[in-house]
């Protein structure tokens, strides 16, 4: 078991390295476009595309030329928009990782939780006027875009239903820092939780009780009744648990997508400065050394998420685990 | 100790009601094994599976009464049902491969089982994991019961799965094709473990089947169900000796036989099973039958003697005699 999970992390590094090679070479080796004026950014001056030539060592073979940026990326981490002058890539990057990790991971409980409670609530009363009501409601989270949403929340409770004792303490919008005011951090990321788990709480939910209801039809579950177990265990113990690898599976994409960036509306809609917000904004100045990094730290992330959700395989299915030893 | 009476079972579809058991009586007696024998949609399984309350369909309709040891099954709340189910009625069922849940080790669903119906520790439970484990004929008991079901073999799921069955020693064991998806010397394997299980516990065993090679090997009285019905039944020796039913006949024409020349092909009942939407007014075998008369245009009741009984209108007189006339015709048919 030790031994497939050291070998899952060689494997993701492997692939990260890939990434970077191939994020590398998009932006330094395209043909017919010069890195320099790319990096340079807008209108650049002669003399700063001089400086960034000599910088980026642009006038060297390839492998220099990815081994300096990587460089400037992981080691010195010095890399410096052009656009916004002297603006350092990598704190940029790790000021607003915070921001999308708060957003993404409360989101994520709260879908977890709703979702597998939606699932299994309409599974067992599959059927019944609950279960088609919950579906439905699944459905009209999943249908509603994200940004419609946050605007229509942002909507009641910040103007419309403040006044009210129901939303008079949603703060303005805007993050707070855990670490210096977590009542703060808290309050003005409920609603943005919210706003986010309610599509994947939805999809969650649906996909679950699919889920369990197509293991109701196995042997297994039968074997279950057959012993007396009562519902809730057969449930819980034995259908949820085997249908938890689809779950996680879904949980590793979706997850690591979004704290790469694709939380983007909901950060947009919600005045919260994260990786999604400062991707956006890059691509709008082209402030390239930023979409470099940011492009790398998500699909890293995203690398990572999957690792992670194979390593939970193992631990989920002892099948995955046989065959890692067999290998 | 298990009176079965009149069970209908009946499925409402969409095209039309189904009635996957028809009148079905039959008594289970203490430590007896019942075979329980007809071809696949015959209703052996969905009968014995409506006895420990098991057909969750909401479209099924179960009538009729299931008396045991003195009890109504029949209306029985789930929460009471789930007291006998696994406890003093318990299960086991055709396809070890994926009999049990897959993530849990073969100890911890035996032990889950042993908890669910007896206050017990855990380590006492999976003591008696163990001590079932070794029972059932594994070699090592102390590691098998950390195993998982995908690292057995078939015959060794199956009787991981029978040592859960007896885990809380019923006195009902009901298998369904229990040998039917294993290799020929692992049925024989588990055909001997069940019988010994009885000699040990005492435990009366129902065994669903389709295959009158196993019949005959076990049970000590057989049923023979057509379409939902029962057609004949009596005691295993009666049966073999003096079948009266053509369907029967028909069965044991299936077996090659152990004596005398080999037959260049065995015989086969012609024809399909009926569909059970479209079932013929009469005699649900009349179609088939090489037989039939006028009579078998009605429904025939059981008849003969407590012992005997068959679903047939062949005058008993004649049964002989028409069973002879087959062998010729059909071994030049062959």
């Amino acid at each position: 078991m030790l031994l497939a999970l050291i070998r899952r992390v060689g494997q993701m590094l492997f692939v990260m390295f890939g990434i970077s090679v191939l994020v590398f070479l998009i932006f330094f080796a395209t043909p017919g476009a010069d890195p320099a004026a790319r990096i340079a950014g807008r209108n650049a001056s002669p003399e700063t595309l001089q400086a960034v030539r000599l910088d980026f060592g642009l006038d060297k073979p390839l492998p220099v030329q990815y081994a300096k940026m990587m460089t400037k990326l992981f080691i010195t981490r010095d890399l410096t928009s052009f656009v916004n002058r002297g603006w350092k890539v990598i704190p940029a990057v790790m000021d607003v990782v915070p921001v999308t990790l708060s957003l993404v991971i409360g989101a994520a409980v709260l879908w977890m939780a709703g979702g597998i409670a939606i699932g299994l609530i309409a599974a067992a009363t599959r059927g019944s006027l609950l279960d088609r009501s919950l579906m439905m409601l699944g459905l009209i989270g999943v249908s509603m875009p994200v940004f419609w949403l946050g605007e229509v929340m942002n909507l009641l409770t910040q103007s419309r239903l403040h006044g009210t004792w129901l939303f008079s303490w949603v703060p303005p919008l805007g993050y707070k820092p855990l670490s210096t005011d977590p009542a703060g951090w808290f309050l003005t990321l409920v609603i943005p939780w919210i706003t986010l788990a309610t599509l994947y709480m939805g999809l969650y939910g649906r996909v679950l009780r699919a889920n369990l209801v197509e293991a109701g039809q196995e042997d297994y579950i039968r074997t279950a009744r057959a012993k007396g177990l009562s519902e809730t265990r057969i449930m819980i113990r034995h259908a949820l648990r085997t249908s938890l690898v689809t779950i996680v599976t879904l949980f590793g994409l979706d997850f690591g997508a979004l704290v790469g960036g694709a939380a983007l509306l909901t950060e947009v809609v919600f005045g919260l400065q994260g990786i999604g917000k400062l991707t956006y904004d890059a691509l709008k100045n082209l402030d390239l050394p930023i979409i470099m990094a940011t492009v790398m730290y998500a699909s890293f992330f995203v690398v990572t998420a999957n690792a992670l959700v194979d390593m939970l395989y193992v631990v989920l299915d002892p099948r995955v685990r046989t065959r890692g030893r067999s290998n | 100790m298990l009176k079965v009476r009149n069970l209908k079972v009946s499925f409402r579809t969409e095209q039309g009601v189904v009635r996957a058991v028809d009148d079905v009586s039959f008594d289970v007696g203490e430590g007896e094994i019942l075979g329980v024998v007809g071809e696949s949609g015959s209703g052996k399984t969905v009968s014995l599976l409506s006895v420990i309350g098991l057909i969750i369909d909401p479209n099924a309709v179960i009538e009729g009464s299931i008396v045991y040891k003195n009890r109504e099954l029949i209306g029985l709340p789930q929460r009471e049902l789930r007291h006998v189910r696994g406890n003093e009625i318990a299960m086991i069922f055709q396809d070890p491969m994926t009999a049990m849940t897959p993530v849990y080790t073969i100890g911890w669903q035996i032990a889950e089982q042993v908890m669910t119906h007896n206050r017990m520790s855990k380590s006492a439970a999976r003591q008696r994991a163990v001590d079932l484990l070794a029972e059932v004929g594994f070699a090592n008991p102390a590691a098998a019961v950390d195993r998982y079901p995908h690292e057995l073999s078939g015959g060794m799921r199956q009787r991981a799965v029978i040592a859960m069955a007896l885990s809380c020693n019923p006195s009902l064991l009901i298998a369904d094709e229990p040998t039917t998806a294993l290799d020929v010397t692992v049925q024989a394997q588990i055909l001997d473990l069940i019988q010994k299980l009885r000699r040990d516990h005492g435990s009366a065993v129902v065994l669903i089947t389709h295959d009158m090679g196993v019949v005959a090997e076990v049970a000590d009285r057989v049923l023979v169900m057509y379409a939902g019905r029962i057609v004949e039944h009596g005691s295993k020796r009666e049966l073999f000796k003096a079948p009266w039913h053509p369907y029967t006949w028909g069965l044991l024409d299936s077996i090659p036989p152990m004596e005398g020349a080999r037959p260049r092909r065995l015989k086969s009942i012609g024809g399909n099973p009926p569909s059970l939407l479209a079932l013929p007014p009469g005699c649900a075998f009349a179609p088939r039958c090489r037989h039939k008369f006028h009579r078998c245009s009605q429904r025939p009741g059981l008849a003969g003697t407590d012992g005997h009984q068959a679903a047939c209108f062949l005058p008993p007189s004649e049964r002989e005699t028409a069973r002879a006339a087959r062998t010729p015709v059909a071994a030049g048919a062959s």
